[in-house]
């Protein structure tokens, strides 16, 4: 057993410096780069982000970039190969050319739910069976978001996505239930799992501090409240994002040497309505009649999964 | 090697041969057929210590030149190669890494696409790379492989072009058939070519930089393309210097085509990679029988070499573009590209005509070469010519009565 004593206690012990600056391209309220904003504070600035083509694409739009570090636009399915060959040839330079080891770099790919899911699970994968020595950081807002809002394998049953609309023959809309990203991953037995939300910063910065100490895949998972996909208002991000937690619709845990800790487990599970009646992405569910079935078919996949831990 | 040494190789190992010379440090790899003993051979160097770097065993095409273009970003040589179905799995990310304008070198082992699967050559694999932005260099023999790696990174590696270079040989044809090949020493390559030295910044952590940010607006987009075409049509001219100084020190000189007993000829096939030896064999067949045949062998492929074809096919009578690829409903690839360079001059040839053949590995015989010139002879004959005659025809439906006993084969 390693030990890792948490730095942060209180919000107020987070590092104060940022390196993403304000006024990007993204939406307003956008969870996932208030994810992202954490995560670099406790990163630092000798890191290459290796993005995939998503939502995050914008941040770095010719002449801008918000970022104190270097970044590297790939393609939507390789940000993980591409991270791959970062990675090799700063080896390749430190112990055959001479390359100072001040000069590392930290190799970070960042994709949303669709790439991690979807197109480049495969490559993400294959990477993890190599052991690349990098971080992984994929937003999730649980649908193709930049293209619009279509239906993932993030996606969770009962939301109404443009590819996955709800209609009288389709009531629930996406008609699975959401990946298990997590358990995918931990299959491969990389250092370090964990799922982390913009509303829980301490934990969040404690999870990024600790990866900063491994080697090897680290993989994150970040609740990515959406406002334009999900259908509310911006400034209610930090509530959506409280609510997917306190309900335990998102559990907030870590996986390291072997165990899955919840690190933020709910103390009373709030019920899952709570979260889904305030979205317009679940509005279906309650008017013009509520769908008490699918809303029930929600709540026991909720209660199923922490029965396992509770 | 201290050196110069001739060995047996095949195109294969010729190929892995210019990548240790050439002192490559990475290689992202994945297997493919015909291509594999590439790979497998250099995965034995790097695993005994002959050559110093890593090898990375990928798991696509589409991973694999990624981590190429990347690991060429990062500031090392790189080398890797692919075949067929391989290089249409990872268009995306060689159209992505020539945006990036990073210098490596790809070989490509020439297969024939599915469907119907197969695993002899032809070339609608590399004409499928054409628009994709990087350099393409077409050998005939196994001395070509070896050199055009050499020449390759020198191009590749010229602050006015920073692009890959993609190196053809023939699946089987060359891949696999054993020829002398002089490995000159490391020291007379190093006169060549030096150590690598990006001409651009690579990643590291004291120069952070944004590569491949988006753009928008057209006019952003057609800059960053202009700037890339400009740097491909410069490729010509530093082929030229860098096939010069190959000249010098190694004694070997290639120019952007191969002229063949073209000074009177007035029948001209114009051909590429291993198919052209047979090309040429027909041509002092031909010249036994007193007709005045002459070949252009392509050898740069892109940036496309206009004006110096142009000038080298015009003022003979015919000339026949032997493709050994299809565009269904189209024909040949590279011969619209050959009439548009000669349209503007006065004295291009009377006729000039579209041959496919070789699709699939299907072998160009010398009666081919007649049947060609045969089919000049005739003012009303069609073109394109589809080298497929009743032999083939025979050779099919005896294949087709096994698929289907009962159908009653049909004439020819």
């Amino acid at each position: 057993m390693t030990a890792f004593v948490n730095p942060y206690k209180k919000i107020k012990d987070l590092h104060p410096k940022e390196a993403i600056s304000p006024g990007t391209g993204l939406c307003a309220g956008c969870g996932g780069l208030e994810g992202l904003r954490l995560a670099m504070k406790e990163l630092g600035e000798n890191v290459l982000i290796c993005n995939a083509a998503g939502c995050f694409t914008l941040l770095s739009v010719y002449p801008f970039t918000p970022l104190k570090s270097s970044w590297l636009y790939t393609t939507m399915g390789a940000p993980v190969p591409a991270a791959q060959g970062v990675r090799d040839a700063l080896d390749i330079r430190m112990a055959h050319k001479g390359l100072s080891n001040d000069e590392n770099l930290l190799v970070m790919a960042v994709a949303g739910d669709g790439s991690s899911n979807d197109i480049g699970l495969g490559a993400t994968s294959a990477a993890l069976h190599r052991k690349l020595d990098f971080i992984y950081f994929c937003y999730d807002n649980e649908a193709y978001g930049n293209t619009g809002f279509q239906l993932s394998a993030a996606s969770p049953l009962g939301s109404a996505t443009q590819t996955a609309p709800t209609t009288k023959v389709h009531p629930a809309g996406a008609e699975s239930f959401k990946q298990d990203l997590f358990e995918i991953w931990k299959a491969q037995e990389p250092t370090y799992i964990a799922t982390v939300s913009p509303r829980e910063p301490v934990d969040l910065s404690n999870k990024f501090a600790k990866a900063k100490t491994l080697q090897g895949p680290r993989m994150f998972i970040c609740m990515s409240p959406c406002p334009t996909g999900w259908g509310y208002d911006p400034k209610e991000s930090n509530l959506i994002a409280k609510l997917a937690v306190d309900t335990g619709i998102f559990p907030i845990k870590e996986y390291f040497e072997g165990k899955v800790v919840h690190t933020k487990p709910p103390k009373k599970r709030l019920p899952v309505e709570q979260f889904l009646e305030r979205q317009k992405r679940f509005r279906h569910l309650f008017e013009p009649e509520r769908r008490d079935d699918i809303i029930a078919l929600i709540q026991q996949h909720v209660d199923e999964y922490w029965r396992r831990y509770e | 090697m201290t050196t110069d040494e001739r060995i047996m190789l095949t195109g294969n190992k010729a190929a892995a041969w210019g990548a240790r010379m050439a002192q490559v440090e990475y290689v992202p790899a994945f297997p493919i057929t015909p291509q594999t003993e590439i790979v497998e051979t250099l995965a034995k160097w790097f695993a005994e210590g002959t050559m110093k770097g890593k090898y990375t065993n990928m798991d696509s095409e589409h991973s694999m030149f990624m981590a190429a273009g990347a690991g060429a970003a990062t500031g090392v040589r790189v080398f890797t190669a692919s075949s067929s179905q391989g290089i249409l799995h990872g268009m995306e990310s060689l159209y992505t890494l020539t945006g990036w304008r990073v210098p490596l070198v790809i070989v490509n082992v020439s297969r024939a696409l599915a469907t119907p699967i197969t695993l002899e050559p032809d070339h609608n694999d590399v004409m499928s790379t054409r628009d994709c932005g990087l350099i393409q260099l077409h050998a005939e023999t196994c001395q070509e492989v070896f050199d055009f790696i050499l020449l390759g990174y020198h191009i590749a590696e010229n602050p006015n072009v920073c692009l890959p270079v993609l190196v053809n040989m023939d699946g089987f044809y060359l891949s696999f058939t054993r020829e002398p090949v002089l490995i000159p020493s490391q020291e007379a390559i190093a006169n060549f070519l030096t150590a690598f030295k990006p001409a651009q910044p690579v990643f590291q952590a004291s120069q952070p930089m944004a590569r491949a940010s988006a753009v928008f607006g057209g006019a952003t987009y057609s800059y960053f393309k202009m700037q890339h075409n400009l740097a491909a049509y410069h490729a010509e001219k530093v082929f030229n210097e860098s096939a010069q100084k190959f000249s010098e020190q190694f004694g070997r000189t290639y120019e952007p085509a191969e002229k063949f007993h073209m000074d009177d000829a007035e029948f001209v096939f114009v051909m590429s990679n291993s198919f052209a030896t047979k090309g040429k064999a027909a041509v002092l067949q031909l010249r036994r029988q007193g007709i005045k045949a002459g070949l252009l062998k392509l050898r740069l492929f892109r940036p496309f070499p206009s004006a110096f074809i142009a000038e080298a096919l015009s003022g003979h009578k015919n000339v026949a573009i032997i493709d050994q690829n299809l565009s269904p409903g189209m024909g040949g690839i590279t011969y619209p590209e050959i009439v548009a360079s000669l349209y503007s001059h006065p004295n291009r040839p009377k006729r000039i005509l579209s041959v496919i053949g070789g699709l699939g590995g299907k072998d160009i015989r010398e009666s081919d070469f007649m049947s060609i010139i045969n089919h000049f002879k005739d003012p009303e004959s069609p073109s394109p010519l589809y080298l497929f005659d009743d032999v083939d025809m025979a050779s099919f439906q005896k294949i087709q009565n096994i698929a289907n006993p009962k159908e009653e084969p049909s004439s020819s």
